[in-house]
């Protein structure tokens, strides 16, 4: 059977006049992270402004040897910009169905898991429960199953999250911006999509079916949420799938040409590394380690100063509270990857295996014992 | 006679006006009592009354509260979430913030004078965060702003009073309070401003990101009344690094 080329728009996929897409991959593209020296890495270090070509060198390995002072300059500009505050929000999962077939992930359409949909009513009891924990931003996932989980029923549980919540964010699959301009209009204001791999032909082996596998289409999900309202749209690739510092390059490209196109958009980061998950146990990809992990997230903090940085539950709690402050400006707290789970039993089998299981009072415990400031809310919705 | 501020009517024996969103809020009455703050800015999208961190539980009483309209790309948002603050008690001071660059966090002064003029018409008392150009600060104070607030240099950078001789402009032809507002990176450039004649600055990062707050806050009330006191004695000639000439170009003159 001829597979669909993962390179060409579907029916009722939106076009959109962009050069950002081959500005990216051709940097990407010759980037040799190799041929960066000891001494490209300090001149990066040193800079004031960090160019594209100093954020090239920041992710080579010759700058690994210097990995404690780009945490020390790091700590400096997050100090700068976002001072002492660390922002908590949790993650929930209302349905976890797909459509897609992406080899690496747990909810994938062939792999034979607990689906589940929460009612409406199920969601209200879920946001009711997590805002008894005094959290006041709430990121909305679901799987890609546009029959399943259909914008109308997302622009529902929008509208509902909020009349709890001052921030809602969406982790949905991609959507033509009037899509997007829908769920603005019902209260979500910031858009995360990953693009896993921004190398076309691994993207293309790894997403073998779906709507996911058009990689233009999901490449350009942030600019048609911008287009249709969005106030800041979240940028990651899924490390360990491909080379991570290509990946990392790419996406830190990515979004500095969307925020120059776009100069209102928040911009902000996350950067997942593969982890081992449902009915794959034994693939683990032991690529990238937590101090080439940090190594990025550092050189995203010194290249863009001013975007916000998450850290995700995959890494474990010592990880996770090292970084806030340093370079993370956003933490999960209370998190369930299972549909729903908050109150009663999950309604459908987690996507992966988290690392810290903390509730909420614990975060922002282990936030203020390290001299920084919980921030629940940082947004009104006007 | 005493040396006050005024602002759209109010008197402040206080210069230092203190930035609030960048330090612990546990530490917020330590900074406000040693910087001898009587004005402290405070974000409305940080204030929630339900939320389980409230930064209005942390301002000690006698405060003057100046909500901001962070979070605003536009005059309407502006307005808006004004009015929220006044719901929220926060009184009629609003420090207008309209910023639609999310990397420099540049204001955008057209934006802002459109913010100034509604707000004032529904009697808040605007002060307007502004980059330093004449006409958008004679514009505001058409609009109705209580007081101007041209950067030093961009929010957080710590860089200093960049932006000097366009300010000084604007405090020789502006005749509501100037206050230089962001960029100010230690107490001699507060100093500084307030030698060359502003009415009052006001710190947040550099506060936020000493190693002792407490400390800092003391050393910018003290930079910020040396500098006032300056400028009120009159500073002296300052002598440029150059000889007189020995034949004087004005010598011709007979009488």
């Amino acid at each position: 059977m001829k597979q669909t080329n993962h390179m060409e728009y579907m029916d009722d996929m939106e076009q959109i006049q962009s050069d950002i897409m081959p500005r990216v991959l051709s940097s990407v593209n010759s980037y040799d992270y190799n041929k960066y020296t000891k001494t490209d890495a300090l001149f990066a270090l040193n800079k004031d402004n960090v160019s594209i070509r100093n954020f090239a060198a920041l992710l080579s390995p010759a700058a690994e040897l210097y990995l404690e002072d780009m945490a020390r300059k790091a700590q400096a500009e997050t100090r700068k910009h976002f001072g002492t505050s660390v922002s908590l929000f949790t993650p929930l999962y209302i349905s976890n169905y797909c459509e897609n077939h992406c080899v690496y992930c747990g909810f994938n359409c062939r792999n034979k898991i607990n689906r589940g949909k929460l009612s409406l009513n199920e969601i209200e009891t879920e946001y009711v429960n997590i805002a008894k924990t005094g959290l006041r931003e709430i990121l909305i996932l679901t799987g890609e199953s546009r029959r399943m989980s259909n914008i109308t029923y997302i622009g529902e549980a929008v509208k509902l999250a909020s009349k709890y919540f001052s921030t809602v964010g969406i982790e949905i699959y991609p959507l033509n911006s009037d899509e997007y301009a829908y769920l603005h209009k019902c209260g979500a204001d910031f858009v995360s999509v990953y693009q896993e791999t921004y190398n076309p032909n691994k993207y293309e082996i790894l997403h073998l079916s779906g709507p996911k596998r058009i990689f233009p289409y999901r490449f350009h999900s942030q600019e048609r949420a911008l287009m249709g309202g969005m106030r800041g749209v979240a940028f990651g690739a899924l490390l360990g799938l491909d080379n991570f510092r290509k990946d990392a390059f790419a996406a830190g490209l990515h979004a500095y040409f969307v925020q120059q196109k776009y100069p209102h958009a928040e911009i902000s980061f996350s950067f997942p590394r593969l982890r081992p998950y449902v009915n794959n146990d034994g693939e683990n990809s032991g690529d990238v380690h937590e101090s080439q992990l940090l190594q990025v997230m550092l050189a995203y903090r010194l290249f863009m100063p001013y975007a916000g940085i998450t850290i995700s539950t995959r890494e474990r709690a010592c990880f996770r509270d090292n970084v806030i402050g340093m370079c993370a400006t956003k933490i999960s707290a209370g998190v369930k990857t299972s549909v729903g789970g908050h109150d009663e039993d999950a309604k459908g089998d987690a996507q992966f295996v988290i690392s810290d299981p903390r509730s909420v009072s614990e975060v922002h415990a282990s936030i203020t014992a390290r001299g920084l400031q919980p921030v629940y809310t940082d947004y009104v919705r006007v | 006679m005493e040396d006050l501020l005024i602002i759209g009517g109010h008197s402040f024996r206080s210069r230092f006006i203190l930035g609030s969103g960048k330090f612990s809020l546990e530490q917020t009455k330590q900074v406000i009592e040693n910087g001898g703050v009587e004005m402290a800015t405070l974000a409305v999208r940080r204030a929630d009354a339900n939320s389980r961190e409230n930064i209005l539980d942390y301002m000690p009483e006698g405060i003057t509260l100046l909500p901001n309209t962070s979070g605003a790309r536009t005059a309407e948002e502006a307005a808006r979430i004004a009015r929220l603050a006044r719901e929220l008690g926060c009184g009629d001071f609003i420090k207008i913030e309209v910023i639609r660059d999310s990397k420099y966090l540049l204001p955008d002064n057209c934006e802002t004078i459109k913010a100034t003029e509604i707000l004032a018409k529904e009697g808040f008392i605007p002060m307007a965060y502004m980059y330093p150009d004449l006409n958008t600060a004679r514009d505001l104070k058409n609009a109705g702003a209580a007081a101007v607030m041209p950067l030093g240099a961009p929010i957080g950078s710590n860089k200093g009073l960049c932006t000097r001789d366009f300010v000084k402009i604007l405090v020789d032809e502006i005749d509501v309070p100037i206050i230089v507002d962001a960029g100010i990176g230690k107490p001699s450039q507060a100093c500084e401003a307030m030698e060359m004649g502003v009415d009052a600055v006001m710190a947040n990062t550099a506060i936020a990101t000493a190693a002792n707050v407490g400390k800092m806050a003391r050393a910018f009330r003290l930079a910020v009344e040396a500098g006032r006191a300056a400028h009120l004695a009159g500073l002296g000639r300052v002598l440029e690094n150059r000889a007189s000439a020995s034949s004087p170009l004005t010598g011709f003159l007979e009488d």
